[in-house]
């Protein structure tokens, strides 16, 4: 157990380094959702606080979950084929997956915190609620990664990923869009927690389920 | 001949459906009137498709557990069935709706459900057809099939219940059984699950026999 958690965290390392000797790719991404949330803004040339709640919190979570495909559809695409085989000999499936998952969670939760500030910086900060929010944002950051990372390893299997990385996540992740759409809504008007609780539950049995469903099958889809 | 008992049975159920259906005794009910007898044909294509979508992703997990080709183009051709009783459950749903509810795509969360279940599979055929080589085409879009059908049943079953839905058994209302139907519908209303998803299987058994026909034709 302990030697398997060790050698989760050097691939864990792995992934980190490799990230951070890219930098662009990273800075792209960072680029990327504060880019979409200034468009959204100028678009909609909304003074601070116009936007009426509902579309604030729909256009933040639209925002995210572009950006949540963008960053996770290249986890598997950016190393060349030769190297993921080494890395197989190495390790588990089990355990790639589960690092690249971590990995994916931590480079999402980056992401949605400075698309939150950035949001709130232009666009005004509705939210009432604003642990639960970030609570939110934690869940979501979560389940983006672990549906998101399966399905980009079906899609960097094919010949067209990025079509196909879009068209195969946007049903999967949307049961889990609505209920985080469903909290956030409740956190933004500033409800009693307890209102929320169901909605939690169901991204938390969502989350287990799509957890579970990576641990399972990645191992198949490795050895194609 | 002993082989074949259930398309027989098949027939003889749709047939009683189709007659009972049409020329059967219903309850009358405020706002549904005549059109309660669309229970027998909308309800249950659904319950078949259901059914038909579980059997794909049981031949997928066979499938990754052997390895056979053949249960694989078993899955695929349980899905593409599947796909098929999804249309006709949304046109006769259209039907129907327009009818009681007053329109025929109302904003219901049922519905808007079954549309992202339709495009999770179209997804999936789409999946398939990116591929050339067989034994890859298969394992990849039997793990997909296995990951879609997992998520699809929250959307179905979990979601429309958390929120206002204008069907029965959603958000609060109570379930078709409770009150709409009495047991004189109930005769009918099993019987046609039984048979819409035999004739579902049937389907699917010939365009199988035909995929493998192809097969051997190929080699």
């Amino acid at each position: 157990m302990a030697e398997s958690v060790r050698q989760m965290g050097a691939l864990m390392r792995k992934e980190f380094l490799l990230e951070w000797r890219q930098r662009y790719a990273l800075n792209g991404m960072l680029l990327y959702i504060v880019g979409a949330v200034f468009v959204c803004y100028l678009s909609f040339n909304a003074r601070r606080g116009q936007l009426t709640p509902i579309v604030w919190n729909t256009l933040f979570w639209i925002i995210l979950l572009f950006t949540a495909i963008n960053a996770i559809a290249k986890s598997f695409v950016q190393e060349r084929a030769g190297r993921q085989l080494y890395y197989y000999t190495l390790a588990s499936p089990q355990q790639i997956i589960i690092s690249k998952i971590l990995y994916n969670t931590a480079l999402m939760l980056v992401l949605a915190l400075l698309g939150f500030s950035v949001y709130a910086f232009v666009l005004g900060n509705p939210v009432n609620d604003v642990p639960l929010y970030l609570l939110t944002l934690v869940l979501g950051a979560i389940g983006f990664a672990a549906s998101l990372t399966l399905v980009s390893g079906i899609a960097s299997k094919a010949e067209n990923p990025a079509t196909l990385m879009a068209v195969l996540s946007f049903p999967i992740i949307l049961p889990l869009l609505l209920m985080l759409l469903k909290i956030s809504k409740n956190a933004l008007d500033g409800l009693d927690r307890s209102v929320s609780w169901d909605e939690m539950g169901t991204v938390l049995a969502i989350d287990a389920i799509v957890l579970t469903l990576s641990w399972l099958l990645f191992p198949f889809l490795w050895r194609s | 001949m002993t082989k074949n008992w259930w398309k027989a049975l098949s027939v003889l159920i749709l047939t009683y459906v189709m007659l009972q259906g049409l020329m059967g005794v219903v309850p009358r009910q405020p706002i549904l009137n005549e059109s309660i007898r669309n229970v027998y044909f909308h309800v249950p294509l659904w319950f078949g498709m259901i059914i038909l979508l579980l059997t794909s992703a049981i031949f997928s997990i066979k499938y990754l557990r052997n390895g056979r080709i053949g249960d694989d183009v078993v899955a695929v051709e349980f899905a593409n069935t599947a796909i098929l009783f999804g249309l006709l459950g949304c046109a006769t749903g259209s039907l129907w709706a327009n009818f009681t509810w007053g329109e025929p795509w109302p904003n219901d969360p049922k519905l808007n459900s079954v549309a992202v279940g339709m495009l999770m599979y179209l997804a999936y055929l789409i999946l398939r057809g990116s591929f050339d080589d067989e034994q890859r085409r298969a394992r990849i879009s039997a793990v997909y099939n296995i990951f879609a059908f997992a998520v699809f049943v929250p959307l179905i079953f979990i979601v429309p219940r958390l929120t206002d839905s204008l069907h029965p058994g959603n958000g609060g209302n109570p379930a078709f059984g409770k009150y709409d139907m009495n047991s004189q519908m109930r005769m009918v209303f099993y019987p046609a699950v039984i048979g819409f998803t035999l004739l579902g299987v049937w389907i699917t058994e010939l365009r199988v026999r035909v995929r493998r026909l192809k097969i051997v034709l190929d080699d």
